[in-house]
């Protein structure tokens, strides 16, 4: 067990340590505002992904909640001149409250119907960031949010955000992987196979549902407060219903139940789209037939499928020499 | 069999995938030094792909034939045009992608109002010249140091509505606006400038972008009995409130945007368009303007040379990224390959005749248009256009 645990940090640590050299290597600023868009969407995904991959309910309004986290920080901080940092906490806190308003009721749903609420309360949410004019700035979106400051330090360059970004993504993904390796994410596997099984073995499904649901819209909202304060403008556009599915698209391309698949498939599909960019006008149907490829030869995820070919060539090597 | 079959096609995918790599590899090897590059960021595709794709090829266009005449001082220009879609996101990745991997000069675009509020931040630090292809007046005022923009603002439009209305004898005038960004920035000048001109607003309606029927709003209006009518939105909505007047027998003159400056308006509206009165931009009656006035000539060259290489007929947006980039082309004819310089070139411009007008920049105007310039009042008459005022 304590190897085992070592062998995550280890693994955490590594990954951290990597990130923490690529600023002194990367200096262009297209490259490192990729790779902090790329930590702003693993950090939503490796939350879709808990509930999705390892509990086994789809959401497809998950850019709600990255839109409350957004506009929550950007009106408190651009309207009311609230101080970025408290406003961070309180897109988180009225998060959680949406959520559990939200989650209590449509949890009990199950299958097309799960995803069929969540995807009503994704749209109605953004009808209401455009419509509340007032508050929200409408369609024409809202201007004027702050940047991000540590003590006198304020982060308006790519590189510090970089850091403050993927320190608390790392962060996420630690926090995760703990989660997952613990009863309540061998309990939230033993849902996603058989909810009557779970509950017949001892788990209060209801609850557990619930609290992955509302921990997955925290790790969304605090990705939505990153992004405004990185941006400093927002507009409705951002957080429909399209996003919503893209970020469906990277928990599947990454691959289902792995966290490390999350930050996978939020690289990839954040970077394939600026690498085809060279084929103007085709790049969509490019991206489309990679899309399609991936999930016809590695219909569990990049990687998950990965790894499958790696054992299929070692498995037949060693067929190969296995006579001799 | 089967299997080697999948191998087969798995390495297929991994070659196209390689060669994919590669290919943008060998893309950017390709630097010819002498070019002058100018970025381009519209949102060519998605639901503003209206606005983008006449801009993009407008650009390529008039790059096209710059090129043909020898260049800007003997060096061809090259065009770096990036999609937005339309969303704040992909703007900002595409800036920094222009500014800090394709090193571009100078950027025309993005289209959008809100993409370009997004990366306005972004070309201030890294001080590059950004001519903006959209309308909202909070681009330009207050004045940022390197962003300038080409389209006419909804504060021209309205002010030159309100300034015919006079000559009308109107004072109770009734607004229904659309509720997406053109329709919300067009209320708030509406109700903003009302006072100026002494009128006042007995109803302030509002309709969805895709409202199939606004004989509600109507009837409501007609109670409170108005002298007129504005309407501010985009095609389909706006026609179908001409129909629903026209139903509802309400004989108040009813005055439109430019928002629905289009033939298309026409056809939408049919019978029930004639008598509508509305400001555009010169474009759209190019051929009935009197030949004294200074920017005729442009307009048809401008659409005489579109229609031709796009067989598609032009529409107002395209000249937003044309006027962008004649005015760059200007400023580095005289600054050279040096961004500041270009910038404060731009502000020199005092006399440039456009698609949108003519362009008078200083340091205090980074649109350089006045509404008497950029706007003339139509009629539609009989199914087309006359100019009015």
């Amino acid at each position: 067990m304590i190897r085992f645990l070592k062998y995550k940090w280890f693994q955490v640590g590594g990954f951290g340590l990597l990130l923490a050299l690529v600023p002194l290597v990367v200096t262009n600023r297209y490259y490192l505002t990729v790779m902090i868009f790329i930590g702003i969407h693993t950090l939503l995904v490796v939350g879709l992904n808990l509930l999705m991959g390892y509990a086994g309910q789809i959401s497809l309004g998950h850019a709600a909640f990255f839109g409350l986290g957004a506009y929550t920080s950007g009106i408190l901080t651009a309207t009311y001149k609230l101080s970025p940092w408290p406003a961070m906490v309180m897109a988180v806190v009225l998060t959680v409250v949406v959520a559990l308003m939200v989650g209590v009721p449509a949890l009990k749903l199950t299958g097309y119907y799960l995803a069929m609420a969540t995807l009503g309360f994704g749209i109605i949410v953004y009808i209401c960031f455009k419509e509340l004019v007032w508050l929200t700035g409408g369609p024409s979106g809202l201007v004027g949010i702050p940047r991000l400051s540590i003590g006198n330090m304020v982060l308006d360059e790519p590189r510090t955000y970089f850091y403050l970004v993927w320190g608390i993504t790392l962060g996420a993904i630690a926090v995760s992987l703990n989660i997952v390796d613990s009863r309540v994410g061998r309990a939230l596997r033993a849902i996603h196979d058989s909810e009557p099984a779970a509950r017949a073995s001892g788990i209060y499904t209801a609850r557990l549902k619930i609290w992955v649901f509302v921990v997955s819209a925290i790790y969304a909202s605090v990705a939505g407060s990153l992004y405004a304060h990185f941006i400093t403008f927002i507009s409705p556009s951002s957080f429909d219903f399209m996003f919503s599915i893209k970020l469906v698209t990277m928990v599947v391309v990454g691959g289902m139940a792995s966290i490390w698949g999350a930050v996978f498939g939020a690289a990839t599909l954040t970077m394939l789209p600026e690498v085809l960019a060279v084929f103007h006008d085709f790049d969509i149907v490019i991206f489309g037939l990679i899309l399609m490829v991936v999930l016809i030869f590695m219909p569990q995820g990049l990687t998950r499928g990965a790894l499958d070919l790696w054992e299929k060539y070692r498995f037949r090597r060693g067929i190969a020499e296995g006579p001799i | 069999m089967k299997r080697g079959k999948v191998r087969k096609i798995q390495i297929l995918a991994v070659l196209l995938l390689a060669t994919t790599l590669t290919w943008s590899g060998c893309a950017k090897k390709e630097e010819p030094k002498a070019t002058y590059k100018i970025g381009g960021i519209f949102a060519i595709t998605g639901p503003a792909s209206f606005l983008g794709e006449p801009e993009r090829n407008s650009m390529e266009l008039l790059a096209e034939q710059i090129n043909a005449q020898g260049g800007v001082n003997g060096h061809p220009i090259e065009l770096v045009i990036y999609d937005t879609e339309g969303d704040a996101t992909k703007a900002v990745l595409n800036t920094n992608k222009l500014i800090e991997k394709d090193n571009v000069l100078a950027i025309v675009g993005p289209s959008r109002s809100g993409t370009t509020l997004a990366v306005v931040p972004i070309v201030e630090r890294a001080q590059v010249p950004l001519i903006s292809c959209a309308a909202s007046v909070k681009i330009t005022t207050p004045v940022k140091s390197w962003v300038f923009k080409t389209p006419q603002t909804d504060v021209m439009a309205v002010a030159k509505i309100y300034e015919y209305m006079k000559g009308q004898g109107v004072q109770k005038i009734a607004i229904l606006t659309v509720g997406n960004a053109f329709g919300a920035s067009g209320r708030q000048q509406l109700l903003q400038q009302a006072s100026d001109y002494g009128y006042e607003i007995v109803a302030d309606e509002r309709f969805g972008p895709k409202d199939t029927d606004m004989t509600p709003q109507l009837t409501k209006i007609r109670t409170l009995k108005p002298e007129a009518i504005i309407c501010w939105g985009t095609n389909p909505g706006p026609a179908v409130i001409a129909k629903n007047m026209r139903q509802l027998a309400i004989k108040i003159p009813l005055y439109q945007s430019h928002g629905v400056a289009s033939k298309k308006f026409i056809q939408l509206a049919g019978e029930a368009a004639n008598g509508i009165i509305l400001p555009t931009g010169k474009i759209l009656v190019a051929d009935v303007l009197p030949d004294t006035d200074p920017q005729k000539p442009t307009l048809l060259k401008y659409i005489a040379d579109y229609e031709a290489k796009y067989k598609i007929a032009v529409s107002g947006f395209g000249g937003y990224a044309w006027d962008g980039l004649q005015i760059l082309a200007q400023a580095l004819e005289k600054a050279g390959a040096d961004r500041a310089k270009i910038r404060d070139q731009i502000e020199n411009i005092t006399d440039h005749v456009g698609i949108s007008g003519i362009f008078r920049f200083s340091s205090h105007d980074h649109n350089g248009l006045n509404k008497e310039e950029a706007f003339v009042v139509v009629k539609i008459v009989n199914g087309d256009w006359q100019v009015i005022q």
